[in-house]
């Protein structure tokens, strides 16, 4: 057969197609998973290490700029047992953790459920497997089976290769819990992986994507660490805009104390497009309805990278909502589309920081329009933007045209964490369906519990791991792509400021025809307002189509 | 009996080995599940095999560039972010070469359908080229993304401070025919 001549230097193709080393194989009784290491990290696939100065900023432990590509990764001299100590402490401490470092049986059920895994087909992107890279420590130095029989046992020695390997893995996971819906034992793999990135931080191994955010967060209240002063700027830049658009000047306003609610929302939706147009899309919805509501430039953030960093960091993070909230004197918040902002809330707020709501006017939230006690949220005092919207529209308290966006094609992305993290299915979709025509699912295990990740949750959504990115929002563009093919979708819903920055550039890159948005820029274009001029566009400025100025 | 009945006779054996000799290229403990007939779980595995099937296809047909290219674009567009050097992104393309031989040569030979086959070579040698085209783009479409990102997240607070304005699509186009504008 005919062959390439050697002195090409080039790769023979049918080499090619056989010999292609991923490392060694096999996951069964050989194990090969375990003497991988050391791990090769590549470009795209990770992100840059933490800067010492955001790591001081919150008292984080070993600051010191260092480089994940790099050898040396300037660790205390103690560094095993400080890891050591602090997965003992945290097994005490979380019943729940040493629940799941003993309790897997390697079923085998999660395997193929990560986005991550289905989209690369790394073995150590199976949900098991990432979680064995801890296991193993785990067993060398905390069971009986795992200290006397070693690697038989699935148990192996802490090393500084197992180390940046363990490390590389972490932050290859967006705690997005797809996995955890398919564990027959419940074995929550997102919190294993907290856990992990908690262990990281205790050396300074936090990723610079988190740490930034974290440190902005502290000093100014938001992850861009924008101060007051433009924060409110950058909303009166809105403001015009949305007179322009509409016709109507909305007048919000700021820190005002006696309102009886307060606005939280991520910061994503102030500065990032297409977030902002759901920005613009609140204001409209608060005007229309004479709400009485105040913005705070304190609490400017509704997204908490400490949710990535460890359960201190997030709670630290999260206090300001119930110490705004008190000091302004609102009786109770509503938040703005958000993914993690709501896992935190939904699942620890309400607990977690009670300490500082203490002594506060919160009471339990009723909609002042329909007067719809929101019972789910009485625990909270914080209800979710769509579940206040979908009340209104439910009520006929909103005049909305959905033939403004007839132009719009709809599928609806569920949030790893609105989904997961607090069964936010219906609301979304209720209100969707009813300010547009047009709005097709996508398939089943798809959405819902078994929605996809957008590939960048939990951190990742960094410019640097595009790669990464790619691989794990494969799955969920591919559905995308499906509904565009069979249906001419061509608006992709979603309400997570993360998603509204991390799809669109999965969008570009699997199916450029689709665009993305969040669900309160269509209903601030559906909606009718009083005093409106003959809307000729929408919020973005883009004409829509059979409303043109006949001039 | 010309090239064409060969390849249709032969279809499903060679498109079997075909589409296993791609998913090799994956790690061992990974081939099975590209093997699952799945579209929305197993995306990679569905992109793969319906990819090929349908360049097969176009090629029995003598379908257009444009629609081989749609699906060797699925293929490539998924290849390019995993974890391939380029030649091994687009290395799968030649395999059909050497199944073709192992599958129909003697067949080929026999009937006197050299000319035939040197024509089918030469065709997929084509799909190599442009799989070297779409690999490209993919790689530059990635780098763009980058740059739009990073431009995305400060683009609102340069506009409020007054330091950025967006070059019209009209003033974009003008740039082909010479007409710079520069960005502030």
């Amino acid at each position: 057969m005919a062959v390439i001549p050697k002195s090409w230097n080039v790769p023979q193709p049918d080499v090619l197609t056989k010999k292609i080393d991923h490392g060694p194989a096999s996951m069964g009784l050989q194990k090969g998973w375990m003497s991988t290491t050391p791990v090769q990290i590549k470009e795209g696939m990770h992100c840059h290490a933490a800067l010492a100065k955001n790591l001081k900023t919150v008292g984080m432990p070993n600051p010191r700029d260092w480089s994940v590509m790099g050898d040396d990764w300037k660790l205390p001299e103690n560094w095993k047992e400080i890891v050591l100590d602090g997965l003992k402490d945290r097994l005490g401490r979380f019943r729940s953790f040493q629940l799941f470092m003993d309790i897997c049986v390697r079923c085998g059920a999660c395997a193929d459920k990560c986005h991550y895994y289905i989209g690369s087909g790394d073995p150590k992107n199976m949900p098991v497997l990432r979680a064995e890279l801890l296991r193993s420590i785990y067993r060398k130095n905390f069971t009986l089976a795992g200290k006397l029989l070693g690697p038989v046992a699935g148990a192996r020695n802490l090393t500084y290769d197992v180390l940046k390997e363990l490390w590389y893995y972490l932050y290859q996971c967006t705690e997005c819990r797809r996995c955890s819906v398919f564990c027959p034992y419940g074995i929550d793999t997102a919190e294993i992986t907290m856990m992990g990135r908690e262990l990281t931080n205790l050396l300074g191994l936090n990723i610079d994507w988190i740490a930034g955010p974290v440190a902005n967060c502290y000093r100014t209240g938001n992850h861009m660490g924008i101060q007051p002063h433009a924060f409110k700027e950058m909303i009166d830049f809105f403001v015009d805009e949305i007179e322009d658009v509409t016709g109507v000047r909305v007048d919000p306003s700021f820190n005002r104390k006696g309102a009886e609610i307060l606005f939280v929302t991520p910061s994503g939706d102030v500065f990032g497009d297409p977030g902002t147009y759901t920005a613009m899309g609140y204001l409209i919805l608060f005007h229309q309805l004479g709400l009485d509501v105040t913005w705070s430039t304190y609490a400017s953030e509704g997204g908490n990278f400490g949710l990535f960093t460890s359960n201190e960091m997030m709670k630290r993070l999260n206090a300001k909502m119930y110490a705004e909230a008190k000091r302004l004197g609102v009786k109770w918040i509503l938040g703005g589309e958000c993914g993690h902002m709501w896992r935190v809330i939904n699942q620890y707020m309400g607990t977690m920081n009670l300490d500082v709501a203490e002594g506060s006017k919160m009471e339990d939230p009723v909609s002042p329009i329909t007067g719809t006690k929101f019972e789910n949220a009485k625990s909270t005092k914080m209800v979710h933007i769509t579940e206040f919207t979908a009340d209104l529209l439910r009520h006929n308290k909103l005049k909305v045209d959905p033939s403004r966006n007839d132009h719009l094609k709809v599928t609806f992305h569920d949030s790893c964490n609105t989904s997961r993290g607090m069964g936010l299915f219906e609301e979304p979709r209720y209100v969707i369906k009813n300010v547009c025509n047009h709005f097709y699912e996508m398939p089943p295990n798809t959405i819902r519990e078994q929605t996809y990740c957008c590939g960048g949750g939990s951190g990742l959504n960094a410019g640097e791991d595009m790669e990464l990115r790619m691989r794990g929002g494969l799955p969920r563009a591919n559905a995308v792509k499906y509904v565009h093919e069979k249906h001419g979708v061509n608006k992709l819903a979603c309400v997570c400021a993360i998603d509204r920055a991390v799809l669109p550039n999965l969008m570009e890159y699997y199916v450029p025809e689709v665009d993305v948005t969040g669900v309160h820029e269509m209903v601030a274009n559906a909606m009718v307002l009083d005093g409106e001029k003959k809307k000729t566009v929408d919020l973005r400025g883009e004409p829509l189509p059979g409303k043109e100025d006949s001039e | 009996m010309n090239l064409n009945n060969l390849l249709s006779e032969k279809r499903s054996v060679i498109l079997k080995k075909w589409c296993d000799l791609t998913l090799q290229t994956y790690p061992e403990e990974s081939q099975s599940f590209f093997r699952k007939k799945d579209q929305f779980a197993n995306p990679v595995g569905h992109t793969i095999s319906e990819g090929l099937a349908s360049i097969y296809e176009g090629l029995l047909e003598g379908a257009d560039v444009g629609r081989i290219s749609e699906f060797l674009d699925r293929i490539i567009r998924v290849r390019a972010i995993q974890e391939f050097s380029p030649s091994e992104a687009v290395s799968f393309v030649f395999g059909l070469k050497s199944i073709i031989r192992e599958e129909l040569g003697s067949r080929i030979l026999q009937n006197g359908l050299s000319e035939e086959w040197a024509a089918l070579d030469a065709r997929i040698d084509g799909l190599a080229l442009l799989c070297f085209d779409i690999y490209a783009q993919c790689r530059q479409k990635i780098f763009d993304i980058r740059v739009n990102e990073v431009r995305k997240r400060s683009h609102r607070l340069l506009q409020m401070a007054g330091l950025s304005y967006e070059i019209s699509e009209d003033n974009e186009n003008n740039k082909d025919n010479g007409d710079l504008q520069e960005d502030k």
